[in-house]
Order: C-alpha cells, then sequence, then structure tokens
C-alpha cells in the first residue's frame, strides 16, 4: 500500500467512524518492511524478511472509549474493525476527560525532519557485514571463543496518523543496525557480552569492526570475575546503563502513574528531585533522531526543547491529553512518550569521574527488575568493575546495588561528558554515593 | 485425530481465501527446492484478543485485535529462511516464499508430492472462543466485583486496577514431512492491582490468575481471591522494613517462586543454547547441577494450564521431559532446528510468539517435584534468613549463569521462627552453584495460578512455573540493610 493510499484508508476510517455516529475518532497506520540478517561462526544463520501492516482506532461517543486494532486494511477490514472499537465503547465507563486533544493544540506547522533514510545493501552485502562486524571480535583476542554471532537489521516504515479534527500527519522513517555478541572463556568459566550501534542513517553507524571490537573488549574485560563483600558504596552507571535511571524518573512523572497515585514522584512538581547541577530536556525537533516527531501521538505541536528537569527542580510531569485533563493540567505534548532527552554533564570524562570517585563499584550491566514505582525501593543484579585509587582493579558479578530512588537521585555527585550517542537518551555516566552493594 | 480442530483451522485459515491441498504442495515446493533441504514449514495461524481495563472503580478502556497470517520457514543445514505475510491469498503467500526459497541454491525440480496427514492429538484444552462465549456487559461485571471485593475489604485501598484478557487462536502448521497439525487455543487472564495508604505511605500489591479455558473460570469467588490476596499484599508491604543485603539461607514458598527454577535453570537448557555452546549448562549432560534433591521437569501436558500446549508450535506432541532428575542433568528442551542438528528427539518446546516470529527452544511449565519436609520443618531449620513467597520476575545470563528474580513479598526468619516483612530486594545468584546448595525441599508443590509471561530475543510467549518450599543455604539478598 503506497502513501496515498494509507492516508486514504485513514480518511475512510474516520468518514465510517462518523457515519456511525461517533463523535470523535482517531486511527494511527503503520506499514513497515526490512531484512535481518544473522551470521555466525562466519556462516549465514538466518534470514528474515519482515512485512508489517497495523491499522488501530480509537473512538470516543458520550466520553465513552473503544479502540481496535487489525492488519487488514481493506475497506471491508477497516469497517469491521471501526464496528469492533464501537462495540468495546458501548460497555466501557463514561469519563469526561476522555477525548481527541484540544483543537486549538493540534499542530500545524509540519516539519522535516530528516527521519528517512534507505540503506542501499543487498542480502550479500548485509552478510558480509555481519561476517566482517564477527571476525573482528573473534579474531582481535585469543580469549574470545565462540561467538553468538552478528547481525545486521535495516527497516523502513511508513506512519500516518489522522483525527476526526481533520488533522492528517504522515512520515517516513528508517532504522538500521549491527550488533554483535560473543562468548570469551579462559578455561574458568565463561563470559558473554555485546554491542551494537542503530540510527536512522546507515551511513552514521560506526564500522562493523568498530562494533566487533567493543563486544570483543567488553566480553574479555569480564573474564576471571568475582563476587565482593557486601559494603555500602559509590557507585557509577557507566553512560549506556545510566540512562536506566533517567528512564525510571520518567516512567514515575508520566501522568498514568501519577492521578492513579502509583509513583514515588507524586506531588513533586516544584521541588528539587536531583542536584542542582542536573538539566533533563526533551528535544523533539533533533534532526534525523529515533524519537523526532512534529506531532505527538495525538496530533499536539511538539515543542522544540522543553526542560522537564531544570537545575535539578522538577518543571512539570510527563502527559497526554487524558492525564493532564485527569489532573487538571494541560498536556505537554508527550502521548506516545518522550522525544530525545539530553541531560546535562558536570565535565568529566570517564577517566576524571573514576579518579574523583577513588574507591567504588562501576556499573556496566544491570538485571532483572527490581523497582518499586511506587515506594521508589530499588534492587538490581549488577556486572561492572572494583575500582580503587581511580583506577580499575577486577571485575566484578553476581551483586546487586540497592537504594531508593528519590535518595539515590538526590546523592547524584556528578555526570560525565562521556555520553553514548545511541538511543534516545543522551547521557554521561552518573555517579552516585552511597549505595548498598550485596554480595559475599 | 481431532476432526473438529481440523475443521476449525481449514475454516478459520485455508477456506476464506481457497487454500487447497494442491496449493499447500506448491507452496512447500518452493520451500524445499533448495539444495541440502532439511525441513520447511507453513505456520498459519488466527489470533484474536480482548481485553479490559479499570481503574477508578470503572471500566474505561476496552481493546480488541484481530491478526492472521501464515510465517514460511526453510532449513538447510544450520541456515535458516523466513518471511511471513499477513495476507493470506496465494499470490501473497507465494511470492513470501519466493523470498525464502532464495536461502540456497536451487535443487533439482523434483516433483515431491506430498499427500497430507493431517495428524491431530488429544487436545489438553476446550477448542471454545472465551471472548465470544462472554457477553461484553458480563466481562465489565468481573471487574467490577474485582474492584467491590478490594475495596469492601479495607478502607485503606486507595485505588484499584484491574484488568481482563482473552484470546483465542487458532492454528494450523503444515510441515515438509507432509503432516498437517491443527490446534485451537483459548487463553484467559485476570489481574489485581491495588493501592493503599496509611499514615501517608502508599504501597503495591498484585494478584490474578488464568489458563486456557473460559471466563466462566472468574466466578465469584475467585475473583474475591485474586483482590483480597492483592490487598493482603499491599498491607504486608506498608508494614516492610529494609530488607537485609549479603550471602545468606533463604527459603522460598511454593508455587510462584518457581521462577527461580524459570531463571536459574530452565533457560540455560534450551536446546538452542546449548548446541552452541555458549550456556553454562553446556555439554554437561550426565553431571550433576544441582542436589540430588531435585528434579525439574518441563510439562506442556499439564490440562487447561497457562503454559500448557497439545502440539508445540512446529506440530509435535509437548511431554513431561525431566531436566533434572535428583541433582542429574538429564536432558535440553528441544524444537526441530536444534533437536537435528544435536542428534536428539524433540521434545515439544518449538514455540514461536506468532506467525511472524521464527520458532525456537522455549519453556512450557517448568517445576521442581516434591520433596518430603513439611514446609514449617524447613522455615524451622534457619536462624536467620528470608523467606521469600511472592515475585515480580526475572532475568538470566545464560553463560555465566547468573540469574537474579526479584521479590515483592518476602519476611526474615529469625531462630525459626518467621517474623518482621521486608522490603522487596532481588535475589542474585549462579545456576548451577546455587541449585547444588538446596538443602530441603517440601512435600507442597504447587504451580503458579497463570499469570507468567517469559520473553526471550524479543518474543514473548505465557508459561508456567512450580516448586514446592525449598531452602537454598547460600543465596545473595539484595537489600539495603548491612
Amino acid at each position: 500500500m503506497s502513501e496515498l493510499n494509507l492516508a486514504k484508508a485513514a480518511e475512510f476510517a474516520i468518514d465510517y467512524a462518523k457515519k456511525q455516529g461517533i463523535d470523535q475518532s482517531e486511527v494511527s497506520l503503520h506499514l513497515g518492511n526490512g531484512i535481518s540478517i544473522a551470521a555466525r561462526q562466519q556462516e549465514l544463520e538466518t534470514v528474515e524478511k519482515h512485512n508489517d501492516a497495523q491499522f488501530v482506532i480509537s473512538v470516543y461517543k458520550d466520553h465513552k472509549t473503544g479502540s481496535a486494532s487489525s492488519a487488514d486494511m481493506s475497506e471491508n477490514g477497516i469497517r469491521s474493525t471501526v464496528d469492533a472499537a464501537i462495540s468495546i465503547a458501548r460497555h466501557t465507563g463514561a469519563d469526561p476527560c476522555f477525548g481527541l486533544a484540544d483543537a486549538d493544540r493540534i499542530a500545524t506547522q509540519e516539519k522535516d525532519l530528516d527521519l528517512y533514510h534507505a540503506w542501499d545493501v543487498n542480502e550479500a552485502q548485509m552478510l558480509d557485514i555481519a561476517m566482517r562486524c564477527e571476525r573482528a571480535a573473534v579474531e582481535s583476542s585469543e580469549l574470545i571463543t565462540n561467538s553468538e554471532g552478528a547481525s545486521v537489521n535495516s527497516y523502513s516504515g511508513l506512519d500516518v496518523y489522522a483525527n476526526s479534527h481533520g488533522f492528517l500527519s504522515q512520515s517516513r522513517g528508517s532504522q538500521h543496525s549491527i550488533s554483535c555478541s560473543v562468548i570469551g572463556s579462559n578455561g574458568d568459566g565463561m563470559q558473554r557480552d555485546y554491542w551494537y550501534h542503530s540510527g536512522r542513517d546507515a551511513a552514521t553507524l560506526d564500522s562493523p569492526e568498530e562494533i566487533g571490537l567493543v563486544a570483543a573488549k567488553r566480553t574479555v574485560a569480564r573474564l576471571d570475575a568475582r563476587q565482593i563483600p557486601s559494603c555500602q558504596a559509590t557507585v557509577m552507571y557507566d553512560s549506556a546503563m545510566a540512562k536506566s535511571l533517567i528512564s525510571h524518573l520518567i516512567g514515575a512523572i508520566k501522568g498514568g502513574a501519577i492521578y492513579k497515585k502509583a509513583s514515588f514522584m507524586l506531588d513533586k512538581v516544584g521541588q528539587e528531585v536531583l542536584p542542582g547541577f542536573m538539566t533533563i530536556a526533551e528535544n523533539p525537533h533533533k534532526m534525523g533522531a529515533i524519537s523526532s516527531a512534529w506531532h505527538d501521538g495525538e496530533g499536539i505541536a511538539t515543542p522544540d526543547y522543553r526542560a522537564i528537569v531544570d537545575g535539578g527542580r522538577l518543571e512539570s510531569y510527563v502527559l497526554g491529553s487524558y492525564t493532564a485533563r485527569k489532573l487538571g493540567l494541560e498536556s505537554t505534548a508527550n502521548a506516545g512518550g518522550v522525544r530525545n532527552l539530553s541531560v546535562s554533564n558536570t565535565g568529566q570524562t570517564t577517566e576524571k569521574l573514576l579518579s574523583d570517585m577513588g574507591t567504588g563499584l562501576l556499573v556496566t550491566e544491570l538485571i532483572g527488575s527490581g523497582i518499586n514505582m511506587v515506594s521508589g525501593d530499588y534492587s538490581r543484579g549488577a556486572a561492572g568493575f572494583w575500582v580503587e585509587n581511580g583506577e580499575i582493579q577486577y571485575p566484578v558479578e553476581e551483586i546487586t546495588v540497592a537504594g531508593n530512588l528519590t535518595d539515590m537521585y538526590r546523592n547524584i555527585v556528578a555526570i560525565g561528558d562521556d555520553y553514548d550517542n545511541r538511543g534516545s537518551t543522551e547521557c554521561g555516566s552518573i555517579v552516585i554515593e552511597n549505595m548498598t552493594i550485596a554480595g559475599s | 485425530m481431532n476432526q473438529q480442530h481440523l475443521s476449525i483451522a481449514q475454516a478459520t485459515l485455508l477456506e476464506p481465501t481457497g487454500l487447497s491441498d494442491e496449493h499447500l504442495n506448491q507452496l512447500m515446493q518452493k520451500l524445499t527446492n533448495v539444495n541440502g533441504s532439511d525441513f520447511a514449514d507453513l505456520y498459519f495461524q488466527y489470533s484474536k484478543n480482548e481485553s479490559w481495563s479499570l481503574d477508578e472503580g470503572q471500566v474505561k478502556t476496552g481493546s480488541f485485535n484481530i491478526d492472521q497470517g501464515v510465517g514460511l520457514r526453510s532449513i538447510v543445514g544450520e541456515k535458516t529462511a523466513f518471511a511471513y505475510s499477513e495476507d493470506l491469498n496465494l499470490s501473497a503467500i507465494l511470492t513470501a516464499a519466493d523470498v525464502v526459497s532464495a536461502i540456497g541454491r536451487q535443487g533439482q525440480d523434483v516433483q515431491s508430492k506430498n499427500i497430507w496427514r493431517p495428524q491431530g492429538i488429544k487436545p489438553l484444552y476446550s477448542e471454545l472462543d472465551p471472548i465470544a462465549a462472554l457477553d461484553d456487559v458480563s466481562k465489565v461485571a468481573i471487574l467490577e466485583q474485582a474492584d467491590r471485593a478490594a475495596r469492601d475489604r479495607d478502607p485503606r485501598v486507595k485505588e484499584v486496577m484491574a484488568s481482563l484478557s482473552g484470546v483465542y487462536e487458532v492454528v494450523l502448521i503444515v510441515t515438509s514431512d507432509g503432516r498437517q497439525i491443527p490446534d485451537v487455543r483459548p487463553l484467559v487472564r485476570l489481574s489485581v492491582s491495588v493501592i493503599v495508604e496509611q499514615n501517608g505511605k502508599r504501597e503495591r500489591g498484585s494478584s490474578g490468575g488464568g489458563g486456557r479455558f473460559g471466563f466462566d473460570y472468574f466466578d465469584s469467588s475467585m475473583i474475591e481471591h485474586y483482590s483480597h490476596e492483592a490487598v493482603r499484599q499491599a498491607l504486608v508491604s506498608l508494614e516492610a522494613v529494609d530488607s537485609p543485603a549479603g550471602t545468606m539461607e533463604v527459603v522460598l514458598g511454593n508455587g510462584w517462586p518457581g521462577v527461580l527454577l524459570h531463571e536459574a535453570v530452565g533457560h540455560g537448557l534450551e536446546g538452542d543454547f546449548n548446541r552452541k555452546g555458549t550456556s553454562a549448562f553446556s555439554g554437561r549432560i550426565g553431571e550433576k547441577v544441582a542436589s540430588e534433591l531435585c528434579t525439574i521437569v518441563d510439562d506442556g501436558t499439564i490440562a487447561d494450564r497457562r503454559g500448557s500446549l497439545s502440539v508445540d508450535d512446529e506440530g509435535n506432541q509437548t511431554q513431561n521431559t525431566v531436566l533434572i532428575e535428583k541433582g542429574i542433568l538429564k536432558g535440553y528442551m528441544q524444537d526441530e532446528h536444534n533437536a537435528r542438528l544435536m542428534g536428539m528427539n524433540v521434545t515439544g518446546n518449538g514455540r514461536r510468539e506468532s506467525f511472524a516470529h521464527l520458532p525456537m527452544p522455549r519453556m512450557t511449565n517448568t517445576y521442581m517435584q516434591s520433596g518430603e519436609h513439611d514446609p514449617e520443618e524447613i522455615i524451622k531449620s534457619v536462624k536467620k534468613g528470608l523467606y521469600a513467597v511472592n515475585f515480580s520476575g526475572g532475568q538470566v545470563d545464560i553463560t555465566s549463569g547468573k540469574f537474579v528474580f526479584s521479590s515483592s513479598e518476602a519476611y526474615l526468619i529469625e531462630d525459626g521462627k518467621i517474623t518482621a516483612p521486608v522490603k522487596g530486594a532481588t535475589l542474585i545468584g549462579n545456576g548451577p552453584e546455587a541449585m547444588q546448595t538446596i538443602s530441603m525441599v517440601g512435600n507442597d508443590m504447587s504451580l503458579d495460578p497463570g499469570v507468567g509471561v517469559c520473553g526471550k530475543e524479543g518474543q514473548s510467549v505465557p508459561v508456567g512455573v512450580g516448586q514446592p518450599t525449598l531452602k537454598i543455604d547460600a543465596l545473595t539478598v539484595g537489600g539495603v540493610q548491612l
């Protein structure tokens, strides 16, 4: 189905819903196709072709709502999906907060945010990239003894969002990635680690060899990891892990958690929730970035820049129209989530952070999901390195790091300038004092 | 042979677009016409999903989804090619088949002609469509009752969130060795979660259950049971003190804490990791990997269970596979591909999230068999330790063997007695090592209530876990209290 047809399908659905007596409706349509190639031990392992279609409609009638989805975008398919949504809306309860975004907030200024870059490679070339990536990893060290392989993915999609205010937008986007995972062994147990890079433009990806080398280096560094005794210590989250701390904070200020009083960040707007040197902002219009969009999931215009936490102070929750109305506030154009977060730093390199820390734990991997979003209690499995005199001493595993997020955020003492530019959050390594490490 | 399943599958998946046995032959011809072709299959699937959710005392949202399509796979040695089509018309499926057959050099154009052998296996669950079997007013009423039961239980309940979901799935698996295997799979689930508040302090508790049957399973007493359980857990959390930090004796309750086995043992015994030699359990069949008190099985054959399947997603009958017997590693969980490459038998563990995903070895219901001890005796044997009875999930690094699982309800054990409740903490250990330190196993094996979801390589499938009360002599508890 082409761009034109997808827009037509959207209009057909909204028109049909209206004819059925629906007050308001909104639709999202997606078409995508992609290919994933995986190589292992220098041979092709899998070829997967993706070809996806999805049509989702939400209807509103007398302040009641229902939604339905299907891959079938034929006229008959659309009609029966809309009918299913209407049928649901007959049985849900009324809430005056339901409905489309307010008409005066709907975006009018379309922006080209450079989201689509086709990757002109065939399957044989993708296989070659995967094999180069894996080869670089395996040949970099004799301690790399096995491989889970390398994979190369390319995906392109077309998205249409429309609502009965008359708003319709369409955008084309792409995402490409290279990843590698290898096993290291020195006779005394195995370790595995991985690395990846992804982006909208394949030309901006690190070379397959670089990605393979980082995967191998991370794996080898973990060999001979040991448990350390339980202690109270300073913990440094490397830039890839630090993003998880930002993501817990965003999760806790989402409108849904707030109006249900299910968050440890309840009633914290206007208060200092982070040290004064920290600012977290979203940048929805950043060119070529993974989460960029000129309107949110309800058609509301996104801002160029918005500080969510400014100088440590929580400026606002993260709201869509429904949760904003529940709280008597205005939508922050965050239906569908936050877009491209940037976290300020305190200027140190990774090495300087380590030397300033002196003694403590550098966390490079977290596993498990031991986070209570109502109380903020935090306890996760971790692996990384023990640091003394600012120098990495040895790898550490089978430990947990624990605290309460409210305290952990206040106890942040530094954020590095060592940004990990992958994904949609830019953040350096974060150093937190006074956490509990459980071990032997 | 279950004629009814075959009729349902053909009527749902083949007849609407006029697909005949001839067409299936034509498709299979394309998938297998590759030098050295080992195996190929077509996975036709229709899936209907409905869910309703409640908060602030009313059912506010509901959603309905229909997906259908066919996944096409061809395997040559260690290579797999895969494509899928959401369009069940022959021309669209042929296009997808061309993509798959491009995996290898074309073989001779052998006119292999399958005489399709429809196969069916005695179903472990009813073929009822749970979504159609109950009217929407009654579904809404289930959630409203859950809300009332929780609020009536205790005035400290401030918010109740409940959701009800039903799935009806029809599959037809067509394999290159000439089999056509149908299955019709219902699945329902009810979840209740509450927020309680006391002196400005808030906590959460949750409960729920389900399985492969209709919504009538959720009768008044079952709904009340879930709501009361969610309230009980939340109230316990209000009183919880900081959890201890460090390595200690840990007693795990029966049932859902079996998530321990899923993480510490289960994933590491999946065939793909062991074929590749990437699991901490690789090459260790016949070795002692757990204490002799441990006998652990993966059993996909228990009637009506969430993790059960009459046939797996490759058309093989599920079975009760002994993984560890009295501490000795006996076998892995296998799908077609990995069993063939390892020269082992398939175990009916080939599962996939949908037609748009490749199958791989996955767990069904994984549990430890009962031992001899009275659970109270186990508690009494602990001088100072942790008694954990509810968990919120886990994860494992199958290569290093490190696993975690996060407790949501736990208590201190002091001098053989259960004392103060402690806040949730993550427990971490090394699978093969922790299993060796299991020193007591209770006589109270039970399975979880039917809420488990397992994720692997981006694919989610419903699973079950279970175990008796058991004691691990040394496990690291990730609390904050040193």
